[in-house]
């Protein structure tokens, strides 16, 4: 990463750590995971645990609606200026990877119109095990999967499953409903991740999303150290 | 290109606040086939009728027509019948030149009939208007492919309109046998055979500009990138098209 | 000059944004006007003989160092349809994103002070061909290809349309290509001289209004 200097104009480019006026930018954590994992489900739980603490906001990759962002409006996690959505040509995993352009606009849009902003979370469309972040739109990722998506998907791995910052198995309430074993699903997500973390998670219980707010209030520390 | 063998007609009108809260004509020139009539205005308003004494242009003619609205004017000309565009002798093409001015506020409607492509004909229609900047417009074109059942012309139309001397709309329409390829496919016209736009343009626009909107399928007002809005509008046949023109226009009282 | 920069420039996985529009085609097919490979050839060939062609002289002229202020404000004027001018704008903003990564240019940084929410798309599309050290014909072909290419890519999506059928769709068109490209290279170093009142003003109707339909539907797979 280009940390030691910035370009000159509006438009800096892709990774710089700064946003042109020399100010340090929001730190940009990507959301991933297959449709119905509980994507949204999640931003909007990390909305509600980090708004009083920082200032945040959220762009959607929504593939053919706004569905996401509306969700998220709807639900009044944050306000709506906070909220953008990007729209994906039918390829959320192109406008999160491949061609990061349109993402990129609405994190600088959003940091002009509502910043300082501490942090963004940029949120994919539903979409297949390998559609991953690039290094370019966000400095971490965390793919969400769930145990009723089949207890076998961490041991299938691929790209978001084994090299996420943070894999977050969801749902575990339902693993009694739908046969999965989650000390399976745990044993076979360290098998492929080594070293990084796992979170299981559901988001009925009472401060469901605690475990993933810590991981990322741990980055923003890294972020701003 | 037009011939010398063509005929070459001009129409001059010029109109002027009378300083009595009403509009004089003291130019009013028509020739040859473009004959000018003053009707019956109303209140501000001075209004002049273009009166074809044949059909025309056919190929090969140049025909002007050139109005002005100074200051303080209210000027409304219209055409007492559909312009046709016929095939001439020599297969030349035809020219149509229409240059509309309106001063500081001034107001100019410019509703003539349609225009219609017949078999055959190859006519160039150029239209410039040059708007100052507290200038009010209401233009309305309408273009007929063919007259009824009949494959159309070449007609090549082109509309550029200028708002204190900065152009906010330029926009060519060409079809018809010849024309560039895809006239009349899916991003062209797709078989319409009524094709027409209308300009509105007021200072207030400025801060208020209209909203864009559809008027049904094929159908837009669309704001410009100035104090003035067109709408597009295709149609199966002339009827239709004049109906969703003339609604749209309604909707900018 | 390096030939391969063209093929940067054109590639379509340049990253720019241009994969989330479709070009039209989304409302064409929606309206039931793009069918099948045949209809999506007749609706190529209007945009490239319409838009395309005044892209393509944008482009040109901007490759040609005209003024770049000038020429948005030419493309305006050309782009009734205020869907179509904030797509043109939000294009723009994003190639110059890529330029300026790809190939550092302080006429590339200037235009970015001077549109900081974006110029239309060709007149930043020129000064990066200018900027990769291409010349007004390369500018031009990247315009009017992308104006066909999307389009097609585009349909092979939302039709589910054979692949080859769409890419042989674009080597049927290549010599109007051509000839559009030749034609707006002329027209953009009269435009260089005359200023661009010059340039075309070629328009297809039903993309106008097809593009302001699109605009208010909320379930779409494209930008525009």
């Amino acid at each position: 990463m280009h940390l030691d200097h910035h370009h000159d104009g509006p438009a800096a480019v892709s990774a710089d750590a700064h946003r042109p006026d020399g100010t340090r930018r929001a730190l940009r954590i990507g959301l991933g995971g297959p449709v119905g994992s509980g994507k949204t489900a999640t931003v909007a739980a990390l909305c509600r645990a980090l708004r009083e603490e920082l200032s945040l906001a959220v762009v959607t990759n929504d593939i053919y609606t706004r569905e996401d962002a509306e969700f998220l409006l709807r639900e009044a996690v944050l306000p709506p200026e906070r909220i953008s959505a990007v729209e994906t040509g039918a390829c959320p995993h192109t406008a999160i990877r491949d061609d990061i352009s349109a993402n990129l606009e609405a994190v600088e849009d959003l940091e002009d119109e509502v910043g300082p902003l501490d942090l963004v979370l940029v949120e994919s469309g539903g979409d297949n095990l390998t559609a991953t972040f690039s290094k370019g739109l966000v400095d971490a990722q965390i793919f969400v999967i769930d145990v009723a998506g089949g207890d076998d998907i961490p041991r299938k791995g691929g790209p978001g499953v084994s090299t996420a910052d943070l894999l977050v198995v969801n749902k575990t309430d339902l693993a009694p409903y739908v046969g999965s074993d989650l000390a399976r699903m745990a044993a076979d997500a360290k098998a492929q991740r080594g070293e990084l973390p796992v979170v299981l998670q559901s988001l009925r219980s009472e401060d469901g999303v605690r475990d993933v707010a810590d991981w990322v209030r741990a980055r923003l520390a890294a972020w701003t150290a | 290109m037009t011939t010398p063998g063509g005929v070459r007609a001009t129409a001059r009108i010029v109109a002027r606040g009378d300083g009595r809260g009403g509009t004089s004509l003291p130019v009013l020139e028509g020739e040859g086939p473009l004959a000018l009539r003053r009707t019956r205005g109303s209140g501000a308003e001075a209004r002049v009728m273009l009166v074809g004494a044949m059909s025309g242009p056919l190929g090969g003619d140049h025909f002007t027509v050139d109005a002005r609205a100074e200051q303080g004017a209210g000027l409304r000309v219209g055409s007492a019948a559909a312009t046709l565009a016929l095939p001439g002798q020599d297969k030349a093409a035809a020219r149509y030149d229409v240059r509309l001015s309106v001063a500081d506020g001034a107001e100019l409607h410019w509703l003539p009939e349609q225009l219609i492509s017949a078999h055959g004909s190859d006519l160039y229609v150029g239209t410039r208007v040059d708007l100052a900047a507290t200038a009010r417009l209401v233009l309305r074109e309408e273009q007929v492919l063919g007259r009824t059942g009949e494959e159309p012309g070449r007609l090549t139309s082109r509309l550029t309109v200028r708002i204190a001397g900065r152009c906010v709309l330029d926009q060519e329409l060409a079809c018809g046998p010849g024309a560039p390829g895809g006239w009349d496919g899916p991003a062209g016209l797709a078989g319409h055979r009524a094709v027409g736009q209308a300009v509105v343009a007021r200072p207030e626009f400025a801060a208020d500009p209209p909203t864009a909107r559809m008027l049904g399928q094929d159908a837009a007002v669309m704001p410009l990138a100035g104090p003035a809005a067109l709408v597009t509008a295709v149609a199966p046949d002339a009827q239709r098209l004049r109906r969703l023109l003339d609604e749209a226009l309604a909707s900018f009282v | 000059m390096s030939r391969a920069a063209l093929l940067v420039l054109a590639d379509g996985r340049f990253p720019a944004g241009g994969h989330a529009h479709s070009g039209g085609a989304e409302a064409a097919v929606r309206a039931g006007r793009i069918t099948d490979a045949p209809s999506l050839e007749e609706f190529c060939r209007g945009r490239l003989h319409t838009g395309g062609a005044v892209t393509a002289a944008l482009a040109a002229a901007a490759a040609l160092d005209a003024d770049p202020g000038e020429l948005d404000r030419a493309a305006d004027a050309r782009t009734p349809s205020p869907a179509l001018r904030a797509a043109a704008r939000r294009l723009g903003r994003q190639l110059m994103r890529a330029a300026r990564a790809t190939w550092p240019h302080p006429e590339l940084d200037a235009l970015a002070r001077r549109f900081p929410k974006g110029a239309h798309q060709p007149v930043v599309l020129g000064l990066a061909a200018r900027a990769a050290g291409l010349g007004p014909e390369d500018a031009a072909y990247c315009s009017a290809y992308e104006g066909v290419s999307g389009p097609a890519t585009a349909v092979v999506r939302l039709l589910s349309l054979d692949p080859f059928d769409a890419t042989a769709v674009l080597a049927r068109l290549a010599p109007e290509v051509d000839r559009v490209v030749q034609d707006a290279v002329d027209v953009a170093r009269r435009a260089v001289s005359e200023g661009p009142d010059v340039l075309p003003a070629r328009s297809a109707p039903l993309l106008e209004t097809g593009a302001e339909a699109h605009a208010t539907w909320p379930v779409r797979l494209f930008a525009s």
